[in-house]
């Protein structure tokens, strides 16, 4: 995808800030980063092969894999001196160390579920709800398009407080990505004071 | 502490077990070299010359990006970044904002988001 910024006019002075993108395995973690992202999307099979590098030595880098074995990310340059990053925090359990560091200075958090898998959210819920202090909000990823669960029904299946926004997506679409990430960002504004502390 | 510079020395020897930096190193933190030397670079082992060159090459760049293009692990990237930074030869941008939650910063990412929509 084409952007009127160019990456590299990026000021060296520049400010950046970090949205995590959570949720259990295959709730479109890395689809969601790849829409609005101007880097190449972390799912290319070179990037997966590199990242699995970094982070997991055992893995197994010949072994074809659809589930990202590393965290991915994106980079959104919203302007020549501020740029925007998304961590996709990797579901599966073993990887669950590495979430301290992804939201460490986050500035809000998604957690994407699956209305046919609400279940492979739950660990990502616990974990905002209780061991971290990033404001989130909850997305519900649309996969076939439909709504096939009224939102409030879903509310309740995750126990999701009322104060916690509750929304719908497509992680395919570049609109509703921003439109989302814009619902996570404004939640954070309404959860935290004005001048907030370090 | 005193970093033996040996090409020879596995990174994460070099590191020599340090884990406390002088900056706060986030995956998003950004780094640049404006300063960039070649024959400073010439005389960098492998590891720190690979950052050093791609921060220079791919222009303010986030640490995670460093460490992925480089293939270089998150901890190393950031302990070999701080050395650049303290030998000068990279520069960490510790931000303006001391909070993630800063009401300044998050108007600014949504009034940018907004124009992107
Ligand atoms: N139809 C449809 N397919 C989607 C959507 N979002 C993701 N997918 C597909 O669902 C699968 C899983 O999406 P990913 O983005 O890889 O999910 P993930 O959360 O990164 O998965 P893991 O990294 O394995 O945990 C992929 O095949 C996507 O192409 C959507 O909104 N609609
Ligand atoms: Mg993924």
């Amino acid at each position: 995808m084409a952007f009127a910024n160019s990456p590299d006019r990026l000021a060296p002075n520049a400010t950046s800030a970090k949205v995590v993108i959570a949720g259990g395995i295959g709730t479109g973690k890395t689809t969601m980063v790849g829409a609005v992202s101007e880097i190449p999307p972390a799912g290319t099979e070179a990037w997966i092969t590199q990242a699995s590098r970094i982070v997991d030595p055992s893995a197994d880098v010949n072994a074809k894999t659809t589930t990202t074995i590393a965290t991915d990310f994106g980079r959104v340059t919203l302007a020549h001196d501020l740029v925007l990053y998304l961590f996709g925090a990797p579901g599966q359990p073993r990887f669950w160390p590495m979430w301290d560091d992804l939201c460490r200075s986050a500035s809000a958090v998604v957690i994407l579920a699956d209305t046919r898998r609400l279940d492979v959210s739950f660990p990502a819920m616990d974990y905002f709800e209780n061991d971290s202090d990033v404001p989130f909000i909850v997305a519900v990823n649309l996969f076939d398009g439909v709504q096939t669960h009224p939102v409030e029904q879903v509310r309740d299946a995750l126990g999701i407080a009322d104060s916690v926004p509750l929304v719908t997506c497509d992680a395919r679409s570049r609109e509703s990505v921003v439109a989302t990430l814009l619902v996570a960002l404004r939640n954070t504004m309404v959860k935290t004071p004005p001048v907030a502390a370090g | 502490m005193t970093t033996t510079v040996n090409p020879w020395v596995r990174p994460y020897v070099l590191t020599g077990g340090r884990t406390r930096t002088q900056h706060q190193l986030y995956v998003h933190t950004l780094v640049s070299a404006p300063r960039y030397d070649q024959a400073v670079a010439a005389d960098l082992p492998p590891e720190s010359r690979h950052l050093y060159e791609r921060a220079r090459a791919g222009g303010t760049q986030s640490i995670a990006e460093l460490s992925a293009y480089c293939g270089i692990s998150l901890g190393v990237t950031r302990v070999l970044l701080e050395d650049l930074a303290a030998a000068d030869h990279v520069q960490i941008n510790d931000g303006v904002y001391d909070s993630p939650f800063d009401h300044r910063l998050l108007k600014r990412v949504i009034d940018g988001l907004r124009e992107l929509a």
